[in-house]
């Protein structure tokens, strides 16, 4: 297909006085990951129901696969698969009946359903646990249950809200091993995180969404540029900070930063591990010998401090030690 | 197989498919968890016993002797209509659940009939209050209730009760998506039914209510429903006089009628409301 598989275009939705999407535009291509990245309550799952028919803006267009979904949602739904932020499963059916159930309703007949519940459980490694009730199935195994039900349709493209929000760090990597799976065999997949590593790791495109608008966009490693080149980061003891201050800027040409919360000092490297073994020549030569010393390219989450003022995690975090925007509902 | 082809339309064909499916997708609820079904049917057989054994004694003087002088035949018409208000009572519930769990999401992102998540509800409802009053008269049954008239009065007095049943699925439909919430909904549901199961002929006959209450009692639509049932069971001679059994039955069913008309469209405005 040619042309942007999804498209949304000054999307606006507003619950009460809360604008939730306050002129969102996306727009990407078949075949890869696009990654939906903010904090909670930047409006992403907003912007997922909106996609994906559940609710309707109050102003702008959005296509998926081609079709407008305010015009035809039945015919969108044919296309798209969804797995929302909490697992949509039903516990007193096993693992399997979920799955054909979700069959039936893409209106696969009783052994198509059957055949490609099959097959998807398979996939996505349940096989063993399929004819066993959901309700003794642990957080992970549920959630790759739900991706299995929004896989059973062939969707085009797979809405994922959150998909590994709440789970363990192995059920996590399963998660991200089967979406790079899907990808590889041609679905496209739309995936909202707050986790900044996550969309790093898996999404060939980014959005970076707060308040309700998507205040850049492009690939992590764009992103990345758009803050410039590497630093280099060190902490040293208190006594010899000035010291190391003074060497580092005649190393650099450029005055370091020092940030007294963290005791971390970073300098910009422009030719990466050169600009790092200088550094490194000169703190011996004045006999300075860091606690710690890195060569960091910068990630996503300075992109998102850089752009909005704050961390993007911060507010699952540390929700008590920092004033911050009302929390938005979604 | 390759991709769905998109459809703009879900024919007849297909919704009637998909509330099957979501019919039996309730019911393998109650069929999983047991305990489900037996603590629904927990409540009226200990309704039915107190009833029965504490103020049977006493009320059993005051009614009409078409109840073969047992209080428990004039008592189990009026308990399969409670059953079918209460039962009811289930669709609020089972839907604000699904709402809570995101269920109503899956099912609103799927190309399937809309219509199917209420129709298949409220049908699973209807077979599961069609079970527990069943389960309800087996119980009556050993313990003394016996039918006036015949079998196949019977059954149509059970049939009416459904009618009702499901009328009221829809009212509690509306209610439950409206307040959504399962909490808050377990007590929307059951607040305004109290008054109105009491305030009836159920338990006992309406002539010793003060006037006003009386004329309320009187022609609501639990009484009626209750009548309707009594008349059938126990013949004509159970209903006041100036009521036939058949009058009774035809206001029930036009009550019914009458409420699964107004409520049903609404529910499913609700419903459209409440999701988006």
């Amino acid at each position: 297909m040619s042309g942007p598989i999804v498209e949304a275009e000054g999307v606006v939705k507003t619950f009460g006085p809360i604008r939730a999407l306050d002129g969102v535009d996306i727009s990407f291509e078949a075949g890869i990951i696009y990654g939906l990245l903010g904090p909670n309550g930047a409006g992403k799952t907003t912007l997922i129901r909106v996609l994906t028919t559940l609710i309707r803006p109050d102003a702008g267009t959005a296509r998926v696969a081609g079709i407008d979904v305010l015009a035809d949602p039945t015919a969108a739904r044919t296309k798209m698969g969804l797995a929302g932020q909490f697992a949509a499963v039903d516990d007193y059916l096993t693992g399997r009946e979920n799955v054909e159930m979700v069959g039936r309703l893409y209106g696969l007949s009783r052994g198509d359903a059957r055949r490609r519940a099959a097959e998807v459980l398979e996939r996505i490694g349940l096989v063993d646990a399929a004819d066993r009730p959901v309700r003794t199935y642990s957080g992970g195994m549920r959630r790759r249950l739900d991706l299995a039900a929004s896989m059973v349709g062939r969707p085009q493209v797979l809405f994922l809200d959150e998909p590994t929000t709440g789970i363990d760090p192995r059920s996590r990597i399963d998660i991200w091993n089967l979406i790079q799976d899907l990808v590889a065999d041609g679905t496209t997949i739309l995936l909202t995180t707050q986790y900044l590593d996550e969309a790093d790791q898996l999404a060939a495109r980014v959005a970076v969404i707060d308040c309700g608008r998507v205040i850049t966009e492009g690939t992590p490693s764009e992103l990345k540029d758009k803050l410039g080149g590497a630093v280099v980061e060190l902490t040293v003891t208190d006594d010899c900070r000035d010291q190391t201050l003074a060497a580092l800027a005649t190393v650099t040409g450029e005055q370091p930063a020092y940030e007294p919360s963290t005791k971390k000092i970073t300098v910009p490297a422009p030719d990466g591990a050169r600009t790092l073994m200088a550094v490194v020549r000169s703190l011996d030569s004045s006999e300075i010998v860091p606690d710690d010393i890195t060569l960091r390219k910068p990630t996503l989450d300075d992109v998102f401090l850089a752009l909005t003022g704050h961390h993007a995690e911060d507010q699952t975090q540390t929700s008590a030690t920092k004033p911050r925007r009302p929390r938005r509902i979604r | 197989m390759t991709a769905l082809p998109a459809r703009s339309r879900v024919g007849l064909a297909q919704a009637v498919r998909d509330t099957a499916v979501i019919t039996k997708r309730n019911l393998l609820r109650n069929v999983r968890l047991p305990q489900l079904l037996l603590f629904s049917t927990v409540q009226p057989v200990m309704f039915l016993l107190l009833f029965n054994y504490v103020f049977g004694g006493a009320i059993g003087r005051a009614i009409p002797p078409a109840a073969g002088g047992k209080y428990i035949n004039w008592l189990i018409p009026g308990l399969v209509v409670q059953v079918a208000t209460f039962g009811a009572g289930q669709t609020a519930l089972g839907l604000t659940e699904d709402l809570s769990k995101g269920v109503i999401d899956r099912f609103r992102s799927l190309p399937m009939a809309r219509s199917a998540v209420l129709a298949g509800r409220t049908m699973s409802d209807l077979i599961r209050n069609g079970l527990i009053i069943s389960l309800m008269l087996g119980v009556g049954f050993l313990i003394g209730f016996r039918y006036q008239t015949d079998f196949v009065r019977l059954v149509a007095g059970v049939a009416v009760a459904l009618a009702f049943t499901y009328a009221m699925s829809w009212v509690m439909a509306a209610i439950g998506l409206a307040v959504k919430n399962p909490e808050a909904a377990q007590s929307a549901v059951f607040l305004p039914v109290f008054p109105l199961v009491f305030a009836s002929s159920v338990f006992v006959p309406t002539q010793t209510m003060p006037d006003w209450l009386r004329a309320f009692a009187d022609n609501q639509p639990i009484t009626v429903t209750t009548n309707a049932l009594r008349g059938l069971i126990l013949g004509e001679g159970a209903l006041l006089p100036g009521q036939t059994v058949e009058g009774q039955i035809l206001a029930a069913l036009a009550w019914a009628a009458g409420i699964l008309a107004v409520f049903a469209p609404l529910a499913v405005r609700v419903y459209r409301r409440t999701v988006s």
